[in-house]
């Protein structure tokens, strides 16, 4: 569901991501791991063709890097779901209106715009809460919202980058719980982390490393050539 | 329940009314302007028309012209489709008027054993037909006429009358444009202002897969709006300012209604094409 063919992403600084080719299919859930500076952004952002590559090739859902226009752009987008550290929620507004400005943006019809966000608030556990501001709730709970807006259109990959990186252990454990649910019920999912903690507790997960760029390690693919490990 | 883009286009008025308002003020400012200019070039060009409805050729006839070749020519050069009326002025009548004109030829008159005034033609042209080479041809077709001995329509003023009323026909279109440009910069600021207070919606809205046609829409709206505004407020301006001096200066008239229509329908037009460009700039960008 999504390919990279020989991918590369140069910025004026220097080349962010390098020759990367990768498969990642339906209903996966992959940890994209490696230090800072390592490409771990970039590579979502060619996902969701916030990028674009300077060479080579990305294909999500049908849509190709190359042939995608920027008018068209709008259908890929509502295919992937984008969860950030930073949450990135409209301030000012509840939890309902920022899921309700979702639906209503993408043209959902306006007397299903507040059940529905009803529906995703209650999925990510904030029914209760949906009419705070969103000033007024935790780190975790914001998290919570922010997926729920990403799950309004129903994608069919939810892109988080390091959705915990700003939570505690406890809200950590939270929100990782809550993604690895959405992921059960079959939505791909790729998040970035350097938390290796966290991607050791989930073992069963699909782990690939970025360093300076190049793609050097694929869980996936060390599995399918168990015998060379030690 | 309102549609999405109304209600984000009012609600973009009511949390920023102070910059709506403002802009659309500048706006009315600037057309208020291009109307005072507007009322001055129609006024002119009112009084240029009035001038050149009475252009007229004059065909002097010989003194010994019976009335049957007079009444001929008068015939001849009415059944032209450039000609409106042929008015034929006797020698008696031209002294009469000359008398009545000047008075001093009075007295003098009264003295002369001879009429000196030669009778004439006078060949008013159709509506519009006061352009510089219209008149030449009447006025050659007068002179081919074997009676007339002279053909004399002021060709120097025509020429420079022609002149003058194209000269401010320009005018008033590159002055119009000038201050629709003006408009539009205004327009397109504000626009870029609004926005700006909007691009972290905008953002959201980009990333979870709203239309460009849908962000863009309350903007173009509201571009649109201003402008409309502006151009009302411009025109309520321009109608005061002419009412005022209306009353010292009973001649001038209301510019037309369809320069009115025009003007406030520019304003709405360039007020979206501004806000466009605007948000066309910022989609590109983010
Ligand atoms: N817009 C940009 N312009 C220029 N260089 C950039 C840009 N974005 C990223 N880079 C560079 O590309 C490289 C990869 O950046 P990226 O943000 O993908 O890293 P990352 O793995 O997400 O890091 P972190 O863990 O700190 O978030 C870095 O060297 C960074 O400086
Ligand atoms: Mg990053």
């Amino acid at each position: 569901m999504i390919r990279f063919i020989r991918v590369t992403k140069e910025y004026a600084s220097g080349a962010a991501i390098e020759d990367v080719s990768l498969d990642i299919g339906k209903g996966e859930f992959v940890f994209l791991t490696g230090h800072s500076g390592s490409g771990k952004t970039t590579t979502l952002k060619l996902i969701h063709l916030s990028e674009r590559p300077t060479d080579g090739e990305v294909r999500v859902a049908g849509f190709s890097s190359i042939r995608t226009t920027p008018r068209d752009l709008w259908k890929l987008r509502r295919k992937v779901g984008l969860v950030f550290q930073d949450f990135r929620l409209l301030p000012g507004r509840t939890a309902m209106e920022n899921v309700g400005f979702a639906l209503e943006v993408t043209g959902s019809p306006p007397k299903a715009i507040t059940p529905k966000a009803q529906r995703l608030l209650s999925q990510v556990g904030l029914a209760s809460k949906s009419e705070r501001p969103v000033e007024q709730l935790s780190g975790g709970e914001r998290q919570r919202v922010a997926i729920a807006r990403a799950l309004a259109t129903e994608p069919l990959v939810l892109l988080a980058d390091e959705p915990t990186g700003n939570l505690d252990e406890r809200a950590t454990r939270g929100v990782m719980d809550l993604i690895w649910e959405i992921n059960a019920l079959g939505m791909a999912v790729v998040m970035a982390t350097h938390d290796l903690e966290l991607v050791r507790r989930y073992a069963s997960a699909r782990v690939m490393e970025l360093d300076q760029g190049r793609l050097v390690y694929d869980s996936s693919g060390v599995d399918r050539a168990v015998t060379h490990t030690t | 329940m309102q549609s999405p883009t109304l209600r984000e286009a009012l609600a973009a008025l009511r949390r920023a009314p102070l910059l709506t308002g403002l802009s659309a003020g500048m706006v009315a400012l600037a057309l208020f302007v291009a109307g005072l200019f507007g009322t001055v070039t129609h006024n002119l060009q009112v009084a240029l028309q009035s001038v050149e409805d009475r252009v007229a050729v004059v065909a002097y006839l010989d003194d010994g012209a019976g009335p049957a070749p007079i009444d001929r020519a008068v015939a001849d050069l009415e059944a032209r489709d450039d000609v409106r009326e042929v008015r034929y002025v006797s020698q008696d009548r031209a002294l009469e008027i000359a008398r009545a004109e000047l008075p001093e030829l009075a007295e003098l008159g009264a003295g002369l054993a001879e009429n000196p005034f030669p009778a004439s033609l006078e060949i008013v042209l159709q509506d519009g037909g006061a352009d510089p080479d219209a008149i030449a041809v009447v006025a050659q077709a007068a002179a081919a006429i074997p009676i007339v001995e002279d053909v004399q329509y002021g060709q120097e003023w025509v020429d420079r009358l022609h002149a003058l009323r194209r000269l401010t026909g320009v005018a008033v279109m590159v002055i119009g444009a000038a201050f629709a440009v003006v408009g539009a910069l205004i327009i397109g600021t504000a626009i870029r202002i609004a926005i700006f207070a909007r691009r972290d919606e905008i953002y959201i809205m980009r990333l979870v897969g709203a239309k460009d046609a849908f962000i863009r829409r309350p903007f173009l709206l509201e571009g649109a709006f201003t402008g409309v505004v502006g151009g009302a407020a411009a025109t309520g301006l321009t109608w005061l300012t002419y009412q005022t001096l209306h009353r010292f200066l009973e001649d001038l008239s209301w510019i037309p209604s369809t320069w009115v229509v025009g003007g406030i329908a520019a304003g709405g037009f360039f007020g979206m094409l501004a806000s466009a460009v605007a948000v066309r700039r910022h989609l590109r960008e983010v």
